[in-house]
C-alpha cells in the first residue's frame, strides 16, 4: 500500500458559544491513498462539511481544531499559519464547493481565473498558461473551449460553471481534492457528467479525493471507500461495496434502507425514526441510541469506538464480543 | 395540439383536468436597452401546451430537469399564476370559478419544497395550523379549533404539545410535517406538492413519503406531485408526466413509464441516475445542457441532445401520440411514431440508445 496522501487522526473541532463549548467533530480518523476516492455520507448536520473545512484550513470562526492532527503526505498541516495554508490550498489541495458562484469571481473571465491560479502555483509563461487553461476547459467538457476561455462566469449555465470550478480546483494539479456536494445543485444528467469526470481524474492523475455528498447513488458509483458520519463522529467506515450493500452499523443500514428504489414500487419505505440530535443535546453513550432499533442497555451508558466487523469498522456495541447483545443475522450478513 | 389523455377506463371521476395549458413570461430587457440593441420583446415559454387529467384519489407526478416548467404548472393549477392559454378544470368547474368561491378554494392546497420558508417564524405552530381553519370558518369556537389542531398534529405524527412551539424548534422533516398539517387543516381534497421532500435527508424523506401515502389512502386525497427524483416519483405515482422545456414529452401510467420508457429523454433521465446496484456498468451520460427556454431549439426541443435525431426532428415539433401497441401512453417523438426507436427496456436496465451521447 502506498503511503496515504491524507491522514486524519483523532480530529476534534469545537465551537465556543455563550452557553459553553460545542463539540462539532470528535475522534474523526481516516486515510486517503493516492488515486482513492473516499465518500463521506450522513444526514445534514452530521459534520461532513466541517470535516472538509478543517482539512482545507477554512473552518469558520469561532470554530477551531481542538485536538488530533491532519497530515498531507506526512507533513502536519493543521498547525500551519494561515498564509502557508493558503498556498497549500491552491497548490496541493483543491477545493470544490456546492455552489459554483461563490467560488468564481464574476468580474474576471474564466480563462483569467484559471491562468492566475496556475501561474501562482506553477511556473508557466503567459502563453503556456493560456494553452493549459484551454486544455483544462476541454478536459472538463466545455465545448468550443478556445472561444469560451474569454467568457465571464455568468455566460455559463450552472452545469458548465460547476465544471469550470472543477477545472479551477484541479489546474494546479493538487494531490488531494476535497469536494463538498459538488453535484447537489445540478440536474441528474449534468451530475452524471461531473461524476464521470471526477472519477476519471482520480484514476488518471492519481489524485486522492474526499467526496462529501448525501447522495448514496453518487457514492456507490464513485467512491472506493465510504465513511458514514453521525453527530460529529464516524459511525462506520469501509469499502464502498460493503457499506452500501451490507452495512453493519444500524445507522448506515437505516440510511441505505431509506433510499427509494428505482426498479420497483414498495408499499412502505424503511426510513429512520426521529432526527439527528443537535450538537448541544447529544445523548450519552452511543449518539444514535434514541433512534436505533437494536438499542440495549450498554448503548445508553458507554460510547462505542470503531470496532472491526469483518468487512468494515463500525462504532456499535453489537460488534463487541463482550456485549450482552450481538448483531442479528440481518446486520451480520446484509 | 396535444392529444387528450383519457383517464383509465372505470377510474374515478376527474378531479383536475388541464388542457393545452400555457404560461409565457415577458423577459424583455428594458425598453431603452431594447431600442439600442435593436431587438424586440422576448418571451419565455415556461409552460407551453400541457394537457393531463388526474382522477380523484390518484397521484399524477411531473418530473424533469431544473427549469422545465414543473413549478410553473403547479402555480397555475393553484391559481398563483394566470394561464396565457388553455383551460384548467377543478372537479368539473373552470378553475377561475372555483377559486372565486371560498368553499371551493379550501378544497385545494399546496405544499412547497422549503419547509423553512413556508412557515411564519414568529407564529406558534398551533396558530400556523389554525389559520386556514379560522379563515374558512371551519371550527366554531376556540375549543373546537384547539381540538382540530391537536388532531392534525397527531395525524402527521407530531404531538399536540408541539403546537406551543415555534418553527425554528423543529428539524427539517418535522417542519415539513407542520406544512402538511397546515395544508390539511382546511380539509382539502386536492394537494399540489412541489418537491415536498427535496430539501430533506433520505431518512426523513422516507417518513414524509410514507405519511403522504398513508394520508391519501385514509382521506382519499388527490395529488399533483412534483419532483426531479424519478425513484421518489415511482413510489407515489399512478401517472407520470415527463417534461422538457415547458412541454410534456411523455405521459404514462407509472409502472409503464418504468417498465417501458419510450421518449429518448425519459430514457436518458433513467440512464443518468447513479446506480446503487454497483454492477460496474459504465454509464454514458446524455451530453449537452438543457437549452435556454428563451431561445428553444427548432422542431423537437430535445433534438440537439438526442441520439435518434433525424432531419424531421429539426424542422417539425413532434405531437404527443400513443406509440403503436402501447395504449394509455403518449409520447412526443418522431422516432417513436415512426417505429425506429430501439425496443423499450425497464428502468435500471441499459437505456443507451445510440452513440452520439457524449462520453466523458
Ligand atoms: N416569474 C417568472 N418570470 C420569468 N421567468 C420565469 C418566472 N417563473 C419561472 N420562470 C422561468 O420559467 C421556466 C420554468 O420554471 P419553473 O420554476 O416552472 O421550473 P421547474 O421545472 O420547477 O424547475 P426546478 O426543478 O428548478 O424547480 C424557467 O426557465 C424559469 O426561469
Ligand atoms: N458556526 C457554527 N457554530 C456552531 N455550530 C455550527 C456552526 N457551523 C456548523 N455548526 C454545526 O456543526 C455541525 C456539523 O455541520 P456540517 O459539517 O455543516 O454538517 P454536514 O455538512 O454534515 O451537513 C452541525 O450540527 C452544525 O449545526
Ligand atoms: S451501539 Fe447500540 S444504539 Fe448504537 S448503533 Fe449500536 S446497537 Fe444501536
Ligand atoms: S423527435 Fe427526434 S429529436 Fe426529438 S426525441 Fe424524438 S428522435 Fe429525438
Ligand atoms: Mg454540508
Ligand atoms: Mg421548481
Amino acid at each position: 500500500m502506498p503511503p496515504p496522501v491524507l491522514s486524519v487522526r483523532g480530529l476534534r473541532v469545537e465551537f465556543p458559544t455563550r452557553r459553553g463549548v460545542l463539540t462539532a467533530l470528535s475522534d474523526v480518523s481516516f486515510d486517503i491513498a493516492p488515486g482513492e476516492v473516499l465518500g463521506v455520507v450522513g444526514e445534514s448536520g452530521a459534520g461532513k462539511s466541517m470535516t472538509g473545512a478543517a482539512i482545507i484550513g477554512l473552518l469558520e470562526p469561532p470554530g477551531r481544531i481542538a485536538g488530533g492532527e491532519i497530515r498531507l503526505q506526512g507533513e502536519r498541516i493543521d498547525t500551519l499559519p494561515y498564509d502557508r495554508m493558503r498556498r497549500i490550498r491552491g497548490k496541493r489541495i483543491g477545493a470544490i464547493f456546492q455552489d459554483p458562484l461563490t467560488t468564481l469571481n464574476p468580474l474576471y473571465t474564466v480563462g483569467r481565473q484559471l491562468i492566475e491560479t496556475m501561474q501562482t502555483h506553477l511556473s508557466l509563461s503567459d502563453r503556456e498558461a493560456r494553452q493549459r487553461a484551454i486544455g483544462w476547459l476541454e478536459m472538463v467538457g466545455i465545448p468550443a473551449a478556445a472561444q469560451r476561455v474569454d467568457s465571464y462566469p455568468h455566460e455559463f449555465s450552472g452545469g458548465m460553471r460547476q465544471r469550470v470550478v472543477i477545472a479551477l480546483a484541479l489546474c494546479a494539479e493538487p494531490i488531494l481534492v476535497v469536494a463538498d456536494e459538488p453535484t447537489t445543485a445540478l440536474d441528474v444528467s449534468i451530475q452524471a457528467q461531473i461524476i464521470a469526470l471526477l472519477k476519471r481524474l482520480a484514476r488518471e492523475k492519481g489524485t486522492a479525493m474526499m467526496l462529501v455528498t448525501h447522495d448514496m447513488g453518487v457514492i456507490a458509483e464513485t467512491a472506493d471507500r465510504v465513511a458514514v458520519m453521525y453527530a460529529g463522529r464516524i459511525a462506520e467506515i469501509g469499502p464502498v461495496r460493503a457499506v452500501v450493500k451490507a452495512p453493519k452499523h444500524p445507522y448506515s443500514a437505516g440510511l441505505m434502507a431509506s433510499i427509494p428504489p428505482l426498479d420497483r414500487k414498495v408499499a412502505h419505505l424503511a426510513g429512520i425514526e426521529g432526527a439527528m440530535p443537535r450538537l448541544s443535546a447529544i445523548p450519552p453513550g452511543c449518539a444514535f441510541n434514541p433512534r436505533c432499533p437494536h438499542v440495549f442497555d450498554r448503548c445508553r451508558r458507554e460510547r462505542p469506538e470503531l470496532i472491526e466487523t469483518g468487512t468494515t469498522r463500525a462504532a456499535c456495541w453489537l460488534y463487541d464480543p463482550a456485549s450482552e447483545r450481538q448483531a442479528p443475522e440481518l446486520l451480520r450478513h446484509g | 395540439m396535444a392529444e387528450r389523455v383519457e383517464a383509465p377506463r372505470g377510474a374515478a371521476p376527474v378531479m383536475l383536468a388541464v388542457e393545452d395549458l400555457a404560461r409565457h413570461f415577458d423577459v424583455s430587457r428594458p425598453l431603452l436597452q431594447r431600442l439600442l440593441a435593436g431587438e424586440g420583446r422576448r418571451s419565455l415559454k415556461a409552460v407551453d401546451g400541457v394537457s393531463f387529467e388526474i382522477p380523484r384519489g390518484t397521484t399524477l407526478s411531473l418530473v424533469g430537469e431544473s427549469g422545465c416548467g414543473k413549478s410553473t404548472v403547479a402555480r397555475l393549477v393553484v391559481g398563483l399564476y394566470r394561464p396565457t392559454r388553455g383551460r384548467i378544470g377543478f372537479d368539473g368547474r373552470a378553475l377561475e370559478q372555483a377559486r372565486a368561491d371560498a368553499a371551493q378554494r379550501r378544497r385545494m392546497q399546496m405544499i412547497f419544497q422549503d419547509p423553512y420558508a413556508s412557515l411564519n417564524p414568529r407564529w406558534r405552530v398551533s396558530d400556523i395550523i389554525a389559520e386556514p381553519i379560522r379563515a374558512f370558518g371551519l371550527a366554531p369556537g376556540a375549543a373546537a379549533q384547539r381540538a382540530r389542531v391537536a388532531e392534525l398534529l397527531t395525524q402527521v405524527g407530531l404531538s399536540p404539545l408541539d403546537g406551543e412551539k415555534f418553527p425554528h424548534e423543529f428539524s427539517g422533516g418535522q417542519r415539513q410535517r407542520i406544512s402538511i398539517a397546515r395544508a390539511l387543516s382546511s380539509n382539502p381534497e386536492f394537494l399540489v406538492c412541489d418537491e415536498p421532500t427535496s430539501a430533506l435527508d433520505v431518512s426523513v424523506q422516507a417518513q414524509i413519503l410514507n405519511l403522504m401515502k398513508e394520508l391519501q389512502a385514509r382521506l382519499g386525497l388527490t395529488y399533483l406531485f412534483i419532483s426531479h427524483n424519478l425513484a421518489v416519483v415511482r413510489q407515489v405515482s399512478d401517472q407520470i408526466g415527463v417534461m422538457y422545456l415547458g412541454r410534456l414529452v411523455e405521459l404514462a401510467a407509472a409502472e409503464t413509464l418504468f417498465t417501458a420508457p419510450r421518449h429518448p429523454y425519459t430514457r436518458a433521465l433513467m440512464e443518468a441516475i447513479p446506480d446503487l446496484e454497483m454492477t460496474g456498468r459504465q454509464r454514458i451520460p446524455v451530453g449537452g445542457e438543457v437549452p435556454s427556454p428563451i431561445d428553444p431549439p427548432s422542431g423537437c426541443p430535445f433534438h440537439p441532445r438526442c441520439p435518434l435525431v433525424a432531419d424531421r426532428c429539426r424542422a417539425e415539433m413532434p405531437r404527443l401520440l400513443p406509440p403503436r401497441g402501447q395504449a394509455g401512453t403518449v409520447v412526443a417523438c418522431h422516432a417513436v411514431e415512426e417505429g425506429r426507436d430501439p425496443p423499450p427496456a425497464p428502468a435500471g436496465a441499459d437505456q443507451r440508445i445510440g452513440t452520439t451521447a457524449t462520453a466523458l
